[in-house]
């Protein structure tokens, strides 16, 4: 599964570890997301994300 | 009239060409009550370049400290490495007196800047990027998140400089422009609030940060922050200051803020407060009507132990409190033994809403939330005092078993 970068300050969303912390299991692609997650270090919505290349 | 202001020298070839700002007390929010400078910085090399501005009404200030050394029109370059207005606000009245060749900033300043004052012609930089000056060179470093998306910081080799913007920086006015020369308790503690009110929440970059310094390969003898005094003297000082800042390691310290609308609150802080202090941990009491939400902070970031209490109010937790648990939760603290109390008439949401925030934050509660009603009887308050106890020798065998 691809990885996915916040474009505003990096972070980089691994679905091999998912986001645990906000309650994302690990294994959750970045399509199957919740609608209301955000990036857990600057707080930016998904559609700031970009696969990572 | 023309203001009158003069540079000074700060290595062979850099000039401090900032501004003062003595008077200001209330920065966004942030109680300066020492005042602030606004770091800007002029390199004298074959290409002439400024690092950043100061903030707008500052603009004339830093004009004519440029000119005491170079017209301002001689200026090839300036830098940007914050786009926040206390650094760029002075930008538009630099670019029409300066017209400069380029304007260098990360690839979110050069966005961000546009948004704040139109298209004046940046050119984006990123890690790994650097300009060449003729003598020396200016390398970029991206610090994203330290603390806006835009922020980076530059290294200039020739004398061996690193413009840190935000980082290592403090509000302070002071007539002694080295760190070194201003009394260390000082520079301590307002670098302390200064992390604990900016940097907090984004605390494990910072420590990702200093991890790879030495990776850069960047020979730093000078860090020139964009706010306060400037270090030249045992770098590993304040670098050591920052991580332990950024750890966020329980100390043996408590703190308890309270609001108190009749006063029952503030007996049952004060019974805790008691309780602390008699198992030999520092401890202090701030009520927060009258103690600035920044300078809470300060203490909450410096404590192993906080208690946080408060009435209850239109069945919400009393507003001033509500506040401050808006900021810490923003901040992101962590690592503290935490007790939530308060005292209620009837329907006790306040205590309730303190105890819910400290599980969000996962902060270690060890006793329940404690709420009394109208007035806390004599029995209770010797459990307030108890709970101080029992919870600073909790923290001692915390500190202790680390």
């Amino acid at each position: 599964m691809e990885k996915y970068v916040c474009n505003i300050c990096g972070y980089v969303y691994d679905p091999a570890k998912g986001d645990p912390d906000n309650g994302v299991a690990p294994g959750t692609a970045f399509k199957d997301l919740p609608e209301s997650w955000v990036c857990p270090d600057c707080g930016a919505t998904v559609d700031e994300f970009e696969k990572a290349e | 009239m023309k203001k009158f202001f003069k540079a000074q020298q700060v290595s062979p070839n850099v000039w401090w060409v900032g501004a003062i700002d003595w008077n200001v007390r209330n920065f966004h929010g942030y109680l300066t009550d020492r005042g602030s400078t606004y770091n800007a910085f002029l390199i004298i090399d074959e290409k002439i370049t400024l690092v950043d501005t100061v903030k707008a009404p500052f603009a004339d200030e830093m004009l004519a400290r440029i000119s005491s050394v170079i017209d301002p029109e001689k200026i090839d370059y300036i830098i940007s490495n914050h786009a926040e207005p206390d650094h760029s606000g002075a930008l538009p009245a630099a670019v029409a007196a300066i017209k400069p060749e380029k304007i260098f900033t990360s690839a979110a300043g050069a966005k961000t800047l546009n948004l704040y004052y139109g298209d004046l012609g940046y050119t984006a930089v990123k890690t790994g990027d650097s300009v060449d000056l003729g003598n020396g060179k200016c390398a970029f470093v991206d610090t994203k998140m330290l603390h806006w998306p835009d922020s980076m910081v530059t290294y200039y080799d020739r004398d061996k400089l690193l413009f840190s913007q935000d980082a290592f920086g403090m509000h302070l006015a002071c007539s002694k422009l080295w760190a070194d020369e201003n009394p260390w308790s000082v520079m301590e503690y307002e670098v302390r609030k200064y992390f604990a009110n900016i940097l907090n929440l984004y605390s494990e970059k910072v420590i990702a940060l200093l991890d790879s310094l030495p990776g850069l390969g960047l020979d730093i003898e000078v860090i020139l922050p964009d706010h306060g005094p400037l270090w030249r003297k045992d770098l590993d000082k304040i670098i050591q200051l920052y991580r332990d800042c950024a750890l966020q390691a329980p100390v043996p310290r408590a703190v308890v803020v309270y609001a108190t609308m009749w006063g029952s609150t503030k007996v049952c802080a004060e019974a805790f407060a008691d309780g602390v202090r008699s198992k030999g941990v520092e401890v202090e009491t701030a009520d927060l009507l009258v103690n600035d939400r920044s300078n809470i902070m300060t203490k909450v970031a410096g404590a192993g132990l906080i208690a946080f209490g408060a009435p209850t109010m239109n069945n919400q937790v009393y507003p001033a409190m509500a506040d401050i648990m808006n900021y810490i939760k923003g901040l992101r603290i962590k690592n503290k033994i935490a007790f939530a109390f308060g005292s209620c008439g009837w329907s006790g949401e306040g205590a309730k809403q303190i105890a819910a925030l400290f599980d969000e934050l996962k902060l270690e509660q060890p006793l329940p939330m404690k709420q009394v009603k109208y007035m806390p009887q004599s029995n209770e308050t010797e459990e307030f005092f108890n709970a101080g106890a029992e919870l600073a020798e909790k923290l001692l065998e915390k500190i202790n078993n680390k």
